[in-house]
């Protein structure tokens, strides 16, 4: 699969996705367009009904879209025979939020099953077992049964398991809305590891913010069945256009985005969010400042965050107001009501 | 009658019972078991999707289902006489024992697979297995212990249809107890042979329950 041309390790191109229920359709996805580098961490994150289980799942076609391609390594899977698309598969392993674990088979033989189905000798695959069970920290649980196994437990199982195949990418299916926040934690720890030392893509869906904060690099925003934004994370953060975005990021509820008043947004960035700069706005420019709102948090270290404060009636005042905060180096914008 | 000469009568009786039970539930399940996969994979959004073939597949097995064992037995006579030789006695009932039973066992079969999570099957698809890795290790391996309950089901209800044998001149302890208790008013017959019918239902169920929890990792 190592091809001579660089294509993106995943390309998604005019993805479309339509059920037929009684009575009409519903679109799943509506042209999605999405290309996934080698090495990134890539989070996509939507409100439930979003789409984005649907997207994850054409990306190894469990779902086959109804139209569109998803090209991996410049290949449309899509398009695939039998023999190719299990070959491709098995190189884009997937992990699922109910772990999807053999319940009647030991943890040993769960991740020993992607080796047995690719005709790995025994031997061997029993060395791999142990290897892989060191890796997720689980050694000691190799006998064991999955339903003896706590839900971070199984997860890591689940992980194991995904990557017996020596995969290039990983896909994460709501890997951590089964678990509770410290397993989340101790899970995603465990995704960036399998990222960063065995250079393994992943690819992860959520509908928590705080697991895209945490570990991805880019990040896209799945709503009704368009991505309405993608960037890095920093950056989507810091601008968020579309409502979804706010919505999901905590910035501004959808219910404040029009303020009663006419407004100046500011947006503060890792290097002006510990400025005083508020107090410093009144005391230089002396004109009051009415804070409407305001929201400011932490993110991969640094602080970010937004404020809303009322606009000054003298257009002059607005000007300086504005200018003041540009120079110190925010992001500041005029919101009509 | 005396102990001495009921006793070898209820051991042979006996004999036929299992011999008849377990050689018909064996080739039934040979039959049933295929059919049973076949009913759940080829469903609509299952591993091998023939929504057409799905459906006849599901109205012969009703209808097979539908006749009642004693019609069956009557209705297959000519067959039976092809296959086996003869219509009548222990060996002739096994055949239409199996055509009763398949039908059941197919059913009982997808019952068991489909408590399958269809999520484990989506995880195996996700490892690039096959359909036949995905059936043979995967869907029969997670159903075996639901697969064990249900064949201890279907085992009692195929000893059940055995006492229906006297009917074509078959053996058995059912047959016992109508040709040589009823009829004859030897109710001590009729009772002794009814009792070792309800002894070898418990036995079989209670067995049957046993394997399945030793056997079951999922509920534990």
């Amino acid at each position: 699969m190592l091809s001579q041309e660089t294509h993106p390790l995943i390309e998604v191109r005019d993805l479309r996705k339509v059920y037929s229920v009684p009575g009409g359709e519903v679109i799943a996805l509506d042209g999605i367009n999405l290309t996934i580098e080698k090495g990134q961490i890539f989070g996509i994150i939507g409100m439930s009904g979003a789409g984005k289980s649907t997207l994850i799942r054409c990306l190894n076609k469990l779902d086959t879209p109804t139209e569109g391609q998803v090209l991996i390594e410049g290949k449309n899977i899509l398009a695939m025979g039998k023999k190719d698309l299990l070959a491709t598969r098995r190189r884009m392993a997937m992990i699922f939020q109910q772990f999807n674990l053999l319940m009647q088979k030991t943890v040993a033989r769960n991740v020993r099953y992607p080796l047995e189905i690719a005709g790995v000798p025994a031997k061997q695959a029993n060395e791999r077992v142990m290897e892989l069970l060191k890796i997720v920290g689980l050694e000691e649980k190799a006998n064991a049964y999955p339903a003896q196994l706590s839900g971070g437990q199984k997860q890591r199982v689940a992980i194991a398991r995904a990557l017996a195949s020596d995969p290039e990418v990983l896909l994460c299916d709501e890997a951590t809305s089964a678990l509770d926040p410290m397993t989340t934690q101790s899970i995603l720890a465990l995704l960036q590891k399998i990222n960063q030392e065995l250079g393994i893509t992943v690819v992860l869906i959520t509908h928590e913010m705080a697991v895209i904060r945490q570990i991805c690099s880019k990040v896209a925003i799945l709503d009704g069945g368009r991505l309405v934004e993608e960037g890095s994370v920093d950056d989507v953060f810091m601008h968020t256009k579309s409502a979804a975005g706010r919505r999901l990021f905590g910035i501004l509820p959808e219910q404040e985005e029009i303020p009663a008043q006419p407004a100046i947004r500011i947006v503060f960035d890792s290097t002006s969010a510990d400025q005083p700069i508020i107090s410093k706005l009144v005391k230089e420019i002396d004109i009051e400042v009415n804070i409407l709102s305001a929201d400011v948090r932490q993110l991969n270290g640094k602080s970010y965050g937004q404020m809303m404060i009322a606009r000054p009636e003298n257009p002059v005042e607005v000007k300086r107001v504005m200018d003041y905060l540009r120079d110190a180096g925010m992001t500041v914008e005029e919101v009509h009501s | 009658m005396t102990w001495e000469k009921l006793f070898p009568l209820l051991w042979e009786s006996t004999l036929e019972t299992l011999y008849m039970t377990f050689a018909s539930s064996l080739i039934a399940y040979v039959i049933g078991l295929p059919l049973g996969v076949l009913l759940v994979i080829t469903r609509k959004g299952a591993i091998m999707e023939a929504p057409t073939f799905n459906t006849i597949l599901g109205v012969v097995i009703n209808f097979l289902r539908s006749i009642p064992f004693i019609i069956m037995l009557a209705l297959l006579f000519p067959v039976t006489r092809a296959v086996v030789g003869t219509a009548i006695g222990t060996d002739a009932i096994v055949f239409p024992l199996i055509i009763s039973a398949f039908p059941y066992i197919a059913r009982m079969v997808e019952g068991s697979l489909d408590e399958v999570d269809h999520g484990i099957i989506e995880a195996a698809q996700s490892m690039g297995s096959t359909n036949w890795q995905i059936i043979c290790k995967v869907l029969l391996p997670e159903a075996v212990p639901s697969l064990i309950n249900g064949a201890a089901i279907s085992i009692t209800t195929i000893l059940a249809y055995t006492a229906m044998a006297s009917a074509a001149g078959g053996g058995g302890l059912g047959a016992l107890a109508i040709t040589k208790g009823l009829n004859l008013r030897k109710f001590d017959v009729m009772y002794s042979a009814s009792l070792l019918l309800v002894a070898l239902v418990q036995i079989i169920t209670v067995f049957g329950g046993r394997i399945t929890r030793r056997l079951d990792h999922k509920h534990r």
